[in-house]
């Protein structure tokens, strides 16, 4: 026994281990293949000249990706004061659909024609609707201000997601931890704010980390109203120098953001089943 | 008289059809044989093109293009018309058009991946003001501490962000119906248009708005001039060209200009 032990390994194991390496040989090759298909055919095509010249045009990036990254600023700025709004407003939502007392019914219903109504409606309508026809009724400024109703539009959409999501995790707790609790003498409200929601919204984290990229992403939307965020940064001087290379190179911004982001959410993801099998 | 008109209106035919049969510039060279095929904007708007119907000739750019098909040797029924936004015409590959019209600003940089014709008008850029900024002074100075919008795809943004310098930050639009929006949402005081578009928004579109003045057209250089837009290296282009410039001689193009161009003279330079 001991002998197997310092040579290290089964037969299984061995058997396993020469598997393994020999997927990776395989995938290793094949990837190679196919980039190297790539690398050589497809500067073959006719059309790649130009394409290259106008998505991939390195003098075109370098003069403009300094003045993307500072216009992405916006994009952060208009993210970081939504986030939390909508956190709140989806919790709210949540709990105001999940209310248990008679006397609150039309709470329950208003909450669920809000989340009708902003998730079925496209972002862009949204945007537009409260962006253009709110100040259109005659706020002073800055009480009119593009940022204030965009940022509410994207609000209240995303919201309607969240308070989804939010809904979901509070059915997840299993109804007997309610009735456990009540039968400790805790009253609703104790139940709710002790038993259910701490437990509600550690099983929704990973889920509403995947709202957080779209929403990063959808902050771009808030251009058609006005702020010069990255993507009209990007479409200014697409127009221009009649040239897609901003938009590749807001992109790229794009991805530095939510390649770890999302990367981020599939471990908690598989945290979590993890913790539950 | 009438045998003479007669006459003359079939030794015009005929001198069309023997020129698209006798090798015309334009043989060969258009997408499909015998037609032009022309792409304008969706929507098109006045007063480069009236109704957003550029078929039936109205409109500044829509006479402009059946005056050189005709040049050229087209027929008007020969003229064939498609839609296309801007990133569509200036895709990299093939298009669906033998020239695009929708006031394409000429510059250098568009230059390098599309073709422009020769200039066909040259617009100066000038101001529109909402109601609350009527009283502005035509000055660089009061120009400066308003709050400015544009069109994101406009050379006007160049203009705006090298010449004017405004103090508050820009707000840029996807195209006029949004920036009369703003205007009228009062977000914004003041946009940057060319000459007749920003007098027909002023005049129609936006009440209570004012042009209070214009650039002069040759301090704005290259970004004022419209030309048509074909696909890099199409040999159209010495054919539309040469029409346009016999146009010119003949005063063809000034004549459609004074047809459907407001007359632009009452608009104060801005110093």
């Amino acid at each position: 026994m001991s002998d197997s032990k310092a040579a290290g390994k089964t037969r299984r194991e061995l058997f396993e281990q020469r598997q393994r390496r020999r997927s990776t040989a395989i995938a290793a090759t094949s990837t190679l293949l196919f980039l190297l298909a790539v690398i050589i055919f497809v500067p073959m095509t006719p059309g790649w000249e130009k394409v290259q010249k106008s998505f991939f045009n390195g003098a075109v990036l370098a003069k403009t990706f300094p003045k993307l990254i500072e216009a992405f600023k916006l994009n952060i700025m208009i993210f970081l004061w939504s986030a939390p709004l909508i956190a709140i407003l989806g919790l709210l939502v949540a709990l105001a659909r999940d209310a248990k007392s008679p006397a609150l019914f039309p709470l329950k219903i208003l909450s669920a024609a809000f989340t009708d109504v902003f998730r079925g409606v496209p972002v862009i309508l949204t945007v537009y609707l409260i962006g253009f026809g709110i100040p259109g009724l005659g706020l002073p400024r800055p009480w009119n201000s593009p940022y204030i109703w965009g940022s509410l539009a994207l609000i209240l959409t995303y919201s309607a997601y969240v308070a989804e999501i939010f809904r979901a995790g509070i059915d997840s707790v299993h109804p007997s931890q309610r009735s456990a609790a009540l039968s400790l003498g805790l009253s609703e409200r104790q139940v709710m704010r002790d038993i259910v929601l701490p437990q509600a919204v550690r099983n929704v984290v990973p889920s509403q980390m995947n709202m957080l990229i779209a929403l990063q992403k959808d902050v771009s939307l808030l251009s058609f109203i006005g702020p010069v965020e990255i993507f009209r940064q990007a479409g200014v001087y697409k127009s221009l120098m009649a040239n897609f290379t901003p938009y590749v190179g807001a992109a790229i911004i794009f991805l530095v953001v939510t390649i770890p982001a999302t990367r981020y959410a599939d471990f908690l993801l598989a945290r979590q089943s993890r913790q539950r099998s | 008289m009438i045998k003479q008109t007669i006459f003359a209106a079939v030794s015009a035919a005929l001198t069309a059809s023997t020129a698209i049969a006798g090798g015309h510039c334009a043989a060969g060279k258009t997408l499909t044989d015998g037609k032009l095929t022309v792409a304008t904007g969706n929507p098109a708007y006045f007063p480069w093109v009236l109704d957003d119907a550029p078929e039936s000739g109205n409109g500044f750019e829509a006479a402009v293009v059946y005056a050189v098909a005709e040049e050229m040797g087209f027929a008007a029924a020969d003229v064939a018309w498609v839609r296309s936004s801007f990133d569509e015409a200036i895709q990299p590959g093939a298009k669906n058009f033998d020239f695009n019209i929708q006031q394409y600003s000429i510059t250098p940089e568009r230059d390098e991946i599309v073709d422009f014709s020769a200039p066909y008008f040259t617009a100066p850029m000038a101001v529109l003001v909402g109601p609350g900024a009527v009283d502005t002074k035509a000055t660089m100075e009061a120009l400066k501490g308003l709050q400015w919008g544009a069109s994101g795809s406009h050379t006007s943004v160049q203009k705006l962000m090298n010449d004017i310098l405004p103090t508050k930050d820009l707000l840029l639009y996807g195209d006029n119906a949004d920036i009369n929006a703003a205007i009228s949402a009062n977000q914004i005081d003041a946009a940057l248009f060319d000459l007749p578009t920003a007098l027909f928004l002023s005049a129609v579109m936006i009440e209570g708005s004012k042009v209070i003045g214009q650039f002069a057209a040759d301090e704005s250089q290259g970004g004022d001039q419209f030309g048509m837009l074909l696909e890099d290296g199409n040999p159209l282009k010495v054919c539309i060209d040469d029409a346009l410039a016999e146009m010119t001689s003949n005063g063809t193009l000034a004549a459609i200009e004074a047809t459907w161009l407001q007359d632009t003279t009452g608009v104060p330079l801005i110093k």
